[in-house]
């Protein structure tokens, strides 16, 4: 996945789309973030200038899929989650997770969500009616997290083999953030395949990955034309960061 | 009333003193009681734990029980492995206070996981390359260890004792103790060891994280040190507060001597390399993070004086009391180094457990602070409530100070 922040305006379809389309429970009162369960979040940063030099830029954050010795996994004790290595997904097992939380405090991203209460999807609103029978809706007491929509992997190839397919075209399988977005910034492909767009993208000098130096190799890339946001994606000692200076054009 | 389950030839209070004394106690559990019920029921929203702090005040006391129940197994290895005989007079002690902060733990992480029912799940579905499987795997194991030292002196109760069969069954668990000392002292090494893995290999975490030998990181080794160094000094406080509830001495100081000299040589071992590991954290793992030191500790109020407190304060001061024989030998300053020295090892695990997760590792994102609800606090105490029951009901039934006799004659 690479998300372009240049493009990203920060209206929040992403986190949206990601709901509906997970069966993500809601909360009578939604005012507690530390606690609000949410795959996609939506960071604002700023460059920190006082006005009119002020800048404002956006970072969706879904779970990074990380690709190295996965912090979640690793820790994991009761293999609740996985690395599937042939799709690269970081999939959540939720009947199997015992709710220990050291997936949560493995992962830097903050990409992991814990069930604090009993899932809520009420009635009145006609919510339930929206609920998706392709994804379960977890209980309480289990950590949830982005799939990259597993499931849609699973309904294309389905459709793919039904077809006497066994590769699957480019922009058949695509997240749901990726498909709402309605500014066009999140493309969604194979990384390994190089005629897939996002394969060129990660080339570009603006591409970047959240939390480069620890090593946990993300699959979501980032780009962004602004180095003070592209600061902001890892730590920096000073004198370590190097902006762009020099950019090919065409 | 209840002289007949008394050990011949020791004194005790009147059943009714001893009623009002385990009122307080009572009354903790019963707050964690009602903790338990509503977190069980309602869920861990009753807490103040959020997706920032996954792990919190439970996890905190957890390890630092577990650390200072250490000296259950290790004292069990100083005497019948090693042989240290004066420590015959303490074991008994050191068997029952490891087994309240083990069971205490166990208990207190049983409602800590969001589903306690598949509790389980960590033994059907393990996925061995993780550090808490394997803290789980020798816990549980070695709570069965620690309760196998335990039933012995349960059976030496004289109503129990008049029973045949579980007499002889006693004598007979004594006699192959050995054994079960080293058992419990091969799972606590190992276990106390994976508590410090689980934060060291948190290599996305680089507060915690650490590089290490082999498969373990650094911290592995640092905290099976500390709880060994930590324990012997905690059995001391208990006793010592025995003997002061009490007014008797029921432990010749000689016992006392010799784990205080251990606790402290083991403690000095443990700073020096406490602080070899911060300075390879320091310059190691730090800037190869992007981070300067001093990034960890600018936000919040943890802050670089946690790091000052632990190593100087209640590491080095503490060190130097238990190591120095006359410091040792006066009974103010024994109670002081020991009790420093715990409160080192409860803030070690403190800044692993809490400043881990508070620090923000991504550049933009914020500083969260954390305060327990009485839920938490309720779970939490509960444990000191139960502890303070169960050695009290033993002290009281059972043979536990096999001393104590000798040092207090009763005059009719
Ligand atoms: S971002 Fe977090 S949850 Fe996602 S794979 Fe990485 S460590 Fe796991
Ligand atoms: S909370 Fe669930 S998924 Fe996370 S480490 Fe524990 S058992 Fe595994």
């Amino acid at each position: 996945m690479v998300i372009d922040l240049d493009k990203c305006t920060g209206c929040g379809t992403c986190m949206v789309a990601c709901s509906a389309e997970n069966n993500v429970s809601v909360r009578p009162d939604e005012s507690d973030p530390q606690r609000r369960l949410t795959w996609m979040r939506l960071y604002k940063v700023t460059n920190g200038k006082p006005f009119p030099e002020t800048e404002v830029s956006y970072f969706p954050r879904p779970c990074m899929q990380c690709d190295h010795h996965t912090p979640c996994v690793s820790v994991c004790p009761a293999t609740a989650t996985e690395m599937d290595y042939e799709t690269g997904i970081v999939s959540q097992i939720y009947t199997r997770c015992i709710g220990c939380r050291y997936c949560m405090a493995a992962c830097p991203y903050h990409a992991r969500v814990f069930n604090w209460w009993d899932g809520y999807f009420p009635k009145s609103k006609g919510m339930t009616r929206y609920l998706s029978p392709e994804v379960s809706p977890r209980m309480r007491g289990v950590v949830e997290k982005c799939t990259f929509c597993h499931h849609r992997l699973m309904r294309a190839r389905t459709k793919a083999y039904a077809e006497d397919r066994r590769e699957l075209e480019e922009g058949e399988y695509i997240t749901a953030c990726t498909e709402a977005c309605p500014a066009q910034a999140i493309t969604f492909g194979d990384l390994n395949n190089p005629d897939h767009q996002v394969a060129n993208l990660i080339k570009s000098p603006y591409a970047f990955r959240l939390l480069e130096k620890l090593g946990t190799e993300p699959k979501v890339y980032y780009l962004s034309s602004k180095d003070w946001v592209r600061k902001l994606g890892d730590n920096f000692l000073p004198g370590q960061f190097e902006p762009v200076t020099k950019v090919k054009m065409g | 009333m209840d002289s007949a389950l008394i050990p011949e030839g020791v004194k005790r209070c009147s059943p009714k003193a001893f009623f009002f004394w385990t009122l307080p106690w009572l009354a903790l559990l019963l707050w964690g009681g009602v903790s338990a019920a509503l977190c069980l029921l309602k869920g861990l929203n009753q807490t103040n734990m959020s997706d920032y702090f996954a792990f919190a005040l439970w996890i905190v006391f957890d390890l630092a029980i577990i650390a200072l129940g250490a000296g259950a197994f290790f004292t069990g290895f100083l005497t019948y492995i090693i042989g240290r005989k004066e420590l015959k007079d303490i074991i008994n002690a050191a068997v029952i206070i490891g087994f309240i902060c083990y069971s205490g733990a166990v208990a207190m992480l049983g409602i800590d996981i969001g589903q306690p029912i598949r509790g389980w799940f960590i033994f059907w579905h393990v996925n061995v390359h993780s550090m808490l499987a394997e803290v789980s795997f020798c816990i549980t194991c070695y709570l069965g260890v620690l309760l196998i030292e335990y039933i012995p002196l349960i059976l030496e109760n004289p109503q129990i004792e008049k029973v045949k069969p579980l007499r002889l069954f006693g004598q007979n668990l004594h006699g192959i103790m050995a054994i079960f000392a080293a058992t419990g002292t091969f799972l606590s090494f190992f276990h106390q060891g994976s508590l410090g893995g689980l934060y060291g290999v948190m290599y996305a975490r680089p507060f915690a994280f650490r590089e290490g030998f082999y498969v373990w990181p650094w911290t592995f080794f640092l905290f099976i040190l500390s709880a060994i160094a930590a324990g012997p000094s905690f059995t001391i406080l208990c006793t010592k507060l025995a003997q002061a509830i009490t007014r008797k001495r029921l432990v010749p100081d000689k016992a006392f001597q010799t784990l205080a000299k251990i606790s402290g040589s083991l403690l000095g071992v443990y700073i020096i390399l406490k602080i070899a590991d911060t300075l390879g954290w320091i310059y190691g793992i730090t800037p190869a993070a992007g981070l300067a030191f001093m990034d960890y500790f600018k936000e919040g109020p943890y802050g670089v004086w946690l790091l000052v407190l632990e190593i100087g304060v209640f590491g080095i001061i503490p060190a130097i009391i238990l190591l120095t024989p006359s410091a040792r030998k006066s009974e103010g300053w024994l109670i002081t180094g020991c009790l420093m020295n715990c409160t080192g090892i409860v803030l070690n695990r403190f800044t692993f457990t809490i400043v881990t997760l508070a620090i923000p590792v991504m550049p933009f994102d914020e500083f969260m602070s954390y305060l327990p609800t009485w839920q938490e606090w309720g779970i939490s105490l509960a444990v000191i409530g139960y502890g303070f029951l169960l050695f009290s009901l033993s002290y009281r039934y059972l043979p536990v100070f096999p001393k104590e006799r000798e040092l207090n004659p009763v005059v009719e």
